[in-house]
């Protein structure tokens, strides 16, 4: 089969759904509600040509005026006036007013052919904007002739050889309120904006795409100060890089269990348990070897301050203070219901674009199931997840569980998204309440099936080989009390603790 | 007949600045592409309404937007015929060949608006 010619439109996401990009030399035809980001969409696909690609375009915009289109970029971080400065892109306004228009005989659309024609010999552009051309239908009232002059220019669009995308509003029962989707039968691609539960949840799909596989998936995106950023959902942590390089935990006894070793790097780790089975000092002795070995880190908090969790920690021996005035440890604590997931999303891609860590603490994720149902959860981490694996960055999540569910499923029913998934259980036996821990799973590397007792302390986190006596687990005092009485069978682990 | 998309096509009128004073004097511009017959159409309809409405007091200026396309920008044109009234004000726009003289004198304020029918 003859491969469709694609002009790539830079936008995160979208090149890897539509294989390449958008049909060459034709008309794309992008629909959505109000608010759905086809504007957006648009112009970052104009922007990306004239600044990465070599390819100058035009924008004619016959909904807003150039002023409040400059204004609303430029605060998206997309501002066009360089490179409008530099010829290389050219925004116009083509205004339609309504009631200004006195119809008087036989017209056609001339007019806009020749704007928009010396528009791109001016500055031989490559591409072209028509957002929204069916305001056209709210000024002028001949429909037929209407219809008729749009088919004319979608026709000239194609000899003039650019590639076009033609904005259309959500019709009821048809793509366009018009019906562009009959002009416009290369590309076709839709964009909805919903909110459920309060969270608002922006997908794209491609409709229909000419001669060209595409997926047909919807595709979650959003907008942030980079622009649109789609994830393919199909991609799924089945392309990415592996390492074959392991990093600390921070817990030599921990590392001892992973092989000798320590965890993958780019691998995601779940550490799940209840209130109190210290979740958190993990996750923090993970963040300081990091540091320690040099790597930036980013720790999401979603429950505790900055102050808090560098306090707490300093309880078990851990000071995170100096990496954070280096600059090596950044900490973004915020309430999980301050956004929805899609906003958290997006704020955790921006800090992890802009600090390039190495290494991510999520901590706990199973807060965010106040902001979204599990489903949604469940595939905002997936993005997530897929977002760090490209990246390969090693990230940690935490999750409450009660203890009762703690070694079947977390909350969110992610686990088969992790790489390496740690169980910290609370037990009480004899009066006392005593953790545990234990490795779950661990793709790739020898690990240890043995449940161990999790010390925390002044002195840090210990793991200690489990003490059994007569049928049972002795831990805590029990064990202690059973290894006075029998030095000889104290295991190795143990007396290192004692000494 | 002209021989040139005239440019501006003139009509005899009192001198210039006794013309600008005049409130109700009509500054008409008739937007073209080329000389084809629907422009031709436009520009005859317009001569014949101006001579029997507005004798003397007004100015006709033909603008080819092949010849000059950076000039759609300004008045906003996209359909073809377009006359534009820049004077007096408020600016007006009429669509089309003038073919329908009603509808043309009511977009010139040349008849009230009062007889609102399709």
């Amino acid at each position: 089969m003859q491969r469709v010619p694609k002009s790539p439109t830079g936008i995160q996401g979208l090149d890897e759904i539509t294989g390449g990009g958008l049909p060459r030399g034709r008309p794309t035809l992008v629909c959505g509600g109000p608010g759905c980001g086809k504007t957006i969409l648009a112009m970052e696909f104009l922007i990306n040509g004239a600044r990465d690609f070599g390819e100058p375009g035009v924008f004619l915009s016959f909904e807003e005026s150039i002023e409040d289109l400059t204004l609303n970029f430029a605060s998206l971080g997309l501002d066009p006036r360089p490179l409008s400065a530099r010829k290389k892109l050219w925004l116009e306004y083509v205004r339609v007013e309504p009631n200004e228009i006195q119809e008087t005989g036989t017209y056609d659309l001339e007019g806009l052919f020749i704007r928009l024609g010396h528009a791109i010999d001016t500055i031989g552009a490559k591409r072209v904007v028509l957002d929204t051309i069916e305001t056209l239908f709210s000024g002028l009232s001949d429909t037929r002739l209407l219809r008729a002059e749009l088919r004319r220019l979608l026709t000239w669009l194609r000899t003039k050889r650019v590639t076009a995308i033609v904005t259309g509003e959500r019709g009821d029962g048809q793509l366009t309120r018009h019906g562009l989707e009959e002009y416009i039968t290369d590309c076709v691609i839709m964009l909805d904006h919903r909110v459920e539960e309060q969270n608002a949840t922006r997908r794209l799909r491609v409709v229909k795409y000419r001669g060209s596989p595409h997926g047909a998936n919807e595709s979650p995106f959003f907008i942030d100060d980079a622009g649109i950023w789609v994830i393919p959902i199909a991609s799924l942590g089945l392309q990415h890089r592996v390492s074959p390089t392991r990093v600390s935990s921070g817990i030599p006894d921990l590392d001892a269990m992973l092989g000798g070793k320590g965890y993958f790097r780019g691998s995601s780790i779940l550490v799940s348990g209840g209130a109190g089975s210290g979740k958190t000092s993990v996750a923090g002795y993970f963040v300081d070897a990091a540091c320690r070995r040099g790597d930036s880190a980013l720790y999401f908090a979603f429950e505790e301050s900055t102050p808090q969790i560098s306090r707490n920690l300093h309880s078990i021996g851990l000071d995170l203070d100096p990496w954070l005035r280096k600059g090596l440890l950044h900490i973004h604590a915020e309430r999980p219901t301050t956004s929805g997931l899609e906003g958290h999303l997006s704020v955790m891609h921006r800090l992890m674009t802009e600090l390039q860590p190495r290494v991510v603490v999520v901590d706990p994720i199973s807060n965010l199931i106040t902001v979204g149902t599990s489903a949604e959860v469940r595939a905002m981490l997936a993005r997530l997840i897929d977002i760090m694996k490209v990246r390969l960055i090693t990230a940690l999540f935490t999750s409450l569980t009660s203890d009762d569910t703690a070694a079947g499923g977390t909350d969110v029913g992610i686990s088969s998204f992790m790489d390496t998934w740690l169980v910290l259980r609370n037990t009480q036996v004899n009066g006392e309440r005593t953790r545990s821990l234990d490795i779950l799973k661990s793709r790739g590397m020898p690990h240890s099936n043995q449940v161990r007792e999790f010390i925390l302390s002044g002195r840090g986190v210990r793991l200690l080989d489990v003490v059994r006596y007569e049928g049972r687990v002795l831990v805590g005092s029990a064990r202690a009390a059973h290894l006075e009485q029998a030095p000889a069978a104290e295991p190795r682990a143990a007396r290192r603790e004692r000494r | 007949m002209k021989r040139k998309p005239a440019r501006t096509g003139r009509t005899p009128s009192p001198s210039r600045g006794k013309r600008r004073a005049a409130a109700d004097f009509y500054d008409l511009r008739l937007y073209v592409a080329g000389l084809n017959a629907r422009s031709l159409a436009a520009l005859t309809n317009l001569r014949r309404i101006c001579d029997e409405h507005l004798e003397g007091r007004y100015r006709i200026k033909v603008i080819d937007l092949i010849e000059r396309p950076k000039l759609g920008r300004g008045d906003q044109i996209l359909a073809l015929p377009t006359l534009v009234r820049k004077l007096p004000e408020p600016i007006r726009k009429l669509v089309g060949d003038l073919s329908d003289t009603d509808r043309a004198l009511v977009g010139l304020d040349l008849r009230p608006r009062t007889s609102r029918r399709s």
